[in-house]
Parts: C-alpha cells; sequence; structure tokens
C-alpha cells in the first residue's frame, strides 16, 4: 500500500494551518466584511477554499495512479 | 393551533418511514446487505449517507444552541468538518482497500485484521458501542424538544421520545443501510430548504439583514462575537484542541466509518472528500439564528430550544410542523445508522467471537436486530433522565471514539505498531477520558480534556509499540491488485 505523497500531505496542512491553528490571528469582530463579523466570514471562506486545497492533492494522487499503473504492482508488496 | 404543526411533523415523519421501508424491502437481506448495504453505492449515495452523518439534530438544534448560549466557541462547529474530510481524504481510500480485500465491515473488524487479534476487536467494539449511546441519546432528546415545542408544551418530552423511538427501531429492523440511505434523501433536501429559509428570514425579518443584526449583535453583545464567548473556559487552547479532536475523531465513529465502506470504490471516497466541505455551507446559517436569538428571546433556560421557539414566535404553525418535521429526520435518521452500528459492533464483534463461535451470519443479524431494541432502550433512558447540552453529548463522544485513531492511522502507515501498543495506547487514553470527564475536569486549564487523552494515547501507542517484538501485521500480504479501484 502506498503513502499519500508529501505534496499532497502538505496541501492538506493548509486548511489546518487556516482554520485550527492559526485562531489567534483572525478571531475578531472587525473589519466586518460582508456584514459579516471577521472570524465568520474567515471560517466561512475556508468552506470554498478548503476543497480547492483537496482537489490539488486529489489531481495529484489521481495522476499518481494513471501515470505509473506498474508501480502500484511494487508498492502493493510493501 | 398546535395540532396542524404536529400533523405536518408526523406527515413528514411517515413519508421518511415509507422511503425507508421500501427501499430495503426490494433487496434480499443478508448480513453484508444490512450492514454495509453490499458495497455497491456510488457517488451521490454515498455522499448523502456521510453528508447525513453530519447534518444530525447537534447542528440543527445543538449548533443554535451553543450559538445562542456560549457565543463564538460555537465556531468550532463550522471549523471541525471541513477538517474532518481532509483528514479522510489521507485514510478512507486506504481503509476501503483492505476493507473490500479482507471483508471488513465494521471498525473492529479493522482492529481484529490489521492486528490479528479478536480480544482488541472487541475492545473497540465495547468502547463503540459505549461511546455511541450519548450520540443517540442526543437524537433522541432533539426529537424530544421538537416535538415538545411544536406541540406547544401539550405533549411531554418523555412520551414524544418513546413514539418516535418506536418509528426508528421498527425502521432499522426492516430496512438496513440502504433504507437509511434512501431517506437521508428526503432529510437533506428537507434540512437544507430549513437551514437557508431560517437563517436567511429571520435575520431579515427582524434586524433588516445579516448585515444589520451583527452590527446590532456587536453593539450589544461584542465578547458574545469571540472566543470564549459567554463562558470562561472556551478559549483558543480550548478552540484549537476541540477541533482537532473532531476532525480526527470524525471518521472514527462507527457509523460513520461503516458508511465509508459502502462506497463504490477507494476513487469514490477521495472525491467525497474533496467536494463535502461545500456541504457545511448551511452551518453558519443555524449558527446565525442561534445569535439573532439572544437579541429577539434573551432568557431561554435551554439554550437547545432557541431555534424552534423562534420560528414558534416566527412563522404560523404549519412551518413550525414543516421545520420541525425535517428536525425529526435528522434526528431519526441518524439514529438509525448509530443503533445499526451499536448493534452489528456488540453481535460480530463481541458476542459471536468470544461467546458463539458458530453462530452463522444469519443468527448474528437475527441477534443484531434484537439489540436494536436494547440499545435504543438504554439511551431513551438516559435520554430520559439526565439534562445536558446537545453540543456536550457529542463532545462526549468524540472523546471517546477518537482514541481509536491512532490505532487505525499508525495501522495503516507505521509497520511498527503492534497489538499491545494500540491496546494499551486505547486502554489509556480510555483512563484520562474517565477521569477528567467524570472528575468534572473538563475542559482541562483550557485544553479538551479528549485531546488531553488522545495526546497520551498516541504516546504510549508508540513507546509500548517500540518496546515490543515486531510482529506481522494483518495487511502484510495483499491478495490481488487493488489499485484499479482509485482509477474510475
Amino acid at each position: 500500500m502506498r503513502k499519500p505523497r508529501l505534496a499532497s500531505l502538505l496541501l492538506g496542512l493548509i486548511p489546518f494551518a487556516g482554520i485550527c491553528f492559526s485562531v489567534s490571528l483572525w478571531d475578531r469582530v472587525d473589519p466586518l466584511i460582508l456584514g459579516l463579523p471577521f472570524n465568520f466570514f474567515w471560517l466561512i471562506a475556508w468552506l470554498g477554499l478548503t476543497p480547492l486545497c483537496m482537489w490539488g492533492a486529489y489531481r495529484l494522487e489521481a495522476g499518481r495512479d494513471a501515470d505509473r499503473p506498474q508501480r502500484r504492482q511494487s508498492d502493493g508488496a510493501r | 393551533m398546535s395540532a396542524s404543526a404536529l400533523a405536518v411533523i408526523f406527515g413528514i415523519v411517515a413519508a421518511g418511514t415509507c422511503i425507508g421501508l421500501y427501499a430495503g424491502s426490494r433487496r434480499k437481506m443478508d448480513l453484508e446487505q444490512w450492514t454495509v448495504g453490499g458495497r455497491d453505492f456510488g457517488l451521490p449515495l454515498v455522499w448523502l449517507l456521510m453528508a447525513g452523518e453530519v447534518y444530525t439534530t447537534f447542528t440543527f438544534l445543538g449548533a443554535s444552541g451553543w450559538a445562542y448560549s456560549k457565543g463564538a466557541p460555537a465556531l468550532y462547529i463550522l471549523a471541525y468538518q471541513p477538517l474532518a474530510y481532509v483528514v479522510s481524504f489521507y485514510i478512507l481510500p486506504r481503509i476501503w482497500d483492505l476493507g473490500r480485500e479482507h471483508r471488513v465491515q465494521t471498525l473492529a473488524d479493522f482492529f481484529q485484521v490489521r492486528y490479528r487479534s479478536k480480544h482488541l476487536a472487541a475492545l473497540v467494539a465495547a468502547v463503540g458501542v459505549v461511546f455511541l449511546i450519548p450520540y443517540l441519546q442526543l437524537q433522541l432528546t432533539g426529537l424530544g424538544i421538537i416535538v415538545e415545542v411544536a406541540s406547544f408544551q401539550g405533549i411531554g418530552r418523555t412520551p414524544a421520545m418513546l413514539l418516535a423511538f418506536a418509528l426508528v427501531a421498527a425502521f432499522v429492523y426492516t430496512s438496513g443501510v440502504r433504507g437509511v440511505a434512501w431517506v437521508s434523501v428526503l432529510k437533506d433536501l428537507l434540512m437544507l430548504f430549513a437551514a437557508v429559509f431560517v437563517g436567511i428570514a429571520i435575520p431579515y425579518i427582524y434586524f433588516g439583514g445579516i448585515g444589520p443584526m451583527f452590527a446590532a449583535l456587536a453593539h450589544a453583545h461584542p465578547g458574545h462575537l469571540v472566543m470564549p464567548g459567554a463562558t470562561k473556559s472556551l478559549g483558543h487552547a480550548w478552540y484549537i484542541s476541540t477541533v482537532l479532536l473532531s476532525a480526527l475523531g470524525f471518521y472514527m465513529w462507527p457509523h460513520a466509518f461503516a458508511a465509508s465502506l459502502t462506497a463504490r470504490s477507494a476513487g469514490t471516497l477521495r472525491r467525497n472528500a474533496v467536494i463535502l466541505p461545500l456541504y457545511s455551507i448551511t452551518v453558519p446559517l443555524i449558527l446565525f439564528v442561534g445569535l439573532g436569538a439572544t437579541l429577539i428571546l434573551p432568557g431561554l433556560s435551554n439554550g437547545d430550544l432557541s431555534l424552534l421557539m423562534l420560528v414558534r414566535k416566527t412563522f404560523p404553525a404549519w412551518f413550525l410542523g414543516l421545520i420541525g418535521g425535517a428536525g425529526a429526520l435528522t434526528a431519526m435518521v441518524p439514529a438509525a445508522s448509530l443503533i445499526l452500528a451499536a448493534a452489528t459492533l456488540f453481535t460480530k464483534n463481541i458476542y459471536r467471537p468470544l461467546f458463539a463461535a458458530t453462530m452463522s451470519d444469519a443468527q448474528v443479524a437475527t441477534l443484531a436486530k434484537v439489540l436494536v431494541l436494547v440499545i435504543t432502550a438504554i439511551a431513551l433512558v438516559f435520554a430520559i433522565y439526565s439534562s445536558t447540552t446537545l453540543v456536550s453529548l457529542l463532545l462526549l463522544g468524540y472523546a471517546g471514539v477518537a482514541q481509536f485513531f491512532p490505532g487505525v492511522v499508525l495501522g495503516l502507515y507505521w509497520r511498527r505498531v503492534t497489538r499491545r501498543g494500540v491496546s494499551a495506547g486505547l486502554l489509556a487514553g480510555m483512563a484520562v477520558v474517565a477521569a477528567l470527564m467524570l472528575g468534572k475536569h473538563d475542559p482541562l486549564p483550557g485544553i479538551n480534556a479528549g485531546f488531553v487523552a488522545l495526546c497520551v494515547n498516541f504516546a504510549v501507542t508508540a513507546a509500548i509499540s517500540c518496546l515490543s517484538r515486531t510482529e506481522p501485521g494483518g495487511f502484510a500480504e495483499p491478495r490481488g491488485e487493488r489499485g484499479a479501484a482509485t482509477a474510475d
């Protein structure tokens, strides 16, 4: 079985950084954006940004499946 | 007035039950069909089944309830859902591959195959059943609240819960996971409508828009809109630890784990992981309703009532019925999959391997159906006699099921991990959860107690694994090529 690529793991870490670890940077009311407090706006924005990051990771993983059919054989034995 | 609201609710519940019975009756039910739907669900059905896991009474009443009573800490709900899908991207496709190869039907099966230990599997199953019960209790309590509010306090919460759960049990008994999946269609459509309509209409009716509502809130309760909100202990450290615990624990729920095995291919799961975060877009709308209620209906003793009380105050009774009906399905459908998962775990991974090795699959299926009633009754008793908030119930469950994460993820990606390490880690995690939660030390200086337990669990698992002898893992010899599954 294969492990995910480092690049695709890094793409997955971006939403964690944006949504979770950086909370003290964005947890405030001002500036209000589109009428929303900044923290609400920030998290709602990440509902769209997360699929973008994961789409990138998906392309990386799916591309690897398509490009190297023979590699799966050797990985399967790991 | 109350009669029309109740009539609409019961109409919706009846329609849902009929769909479930019809979907279930069209196929012959063996154990595999009943628990993982024959493993042939395509993208739309798996999407609904997995997305349906998120849309429970918890989101509907619990999220608005916490936004009402606690304020900004409720944002954690908006945060953990997309991150749970990110985590799933890296583990579910692989679990699915291995699951098909080794005929894994439950979370405990996974431990059994990977660590070659039926005792570890039984331990996992037992912990799973125990922590499914607060989640089930949450759904029951939610249903009770809906009928209570919709009947204008004419029907008590207890008879309401009894009635609704007789229906759920009957529904699970006859239809299994396929029935659950199809009722999810109705449930999700209604829920989407209810959340969008209420989340936009309430701010417009009372404040003239979402922007003006937040301007009013920022003026009246500025502290409510940032963490720790109306609480003292739910600050940023609590937020980070709770978001991590929930994101890692999300697919460790036995029912969610089993639902992912119903996919047709690993690629289906990967694509789902990419798009599902968009599905959480209704969560902020529900939070808006709870926040608005702090200005419109201040002083409610139980925040979990806020969404429905506000709908009752604002709209005609039939509309309250429509929202209540949507809410009732968001309790019943997840309740059905919770019951199904708990019953299957108990019979397949505890009772049969330890006490009745010769039982056939058919007998296991029968026993599972008897257990449906037992488990429902236990949760009902807890629901009647306890009075915690819906979110607290869910967090208790997460503290428990997240303890499976080290065993699953290390089992997938670290060859050195051993059965002893995982057992010791799981037991250590449980001990910490029990000590902190029963001793009322949650949150422990601003950090989620379940997350503390998870860290202890990881450390113990890794340390004991390094100290014990390497053992051959159950996935060591793959039987055949599975890569094709990801290509479609």
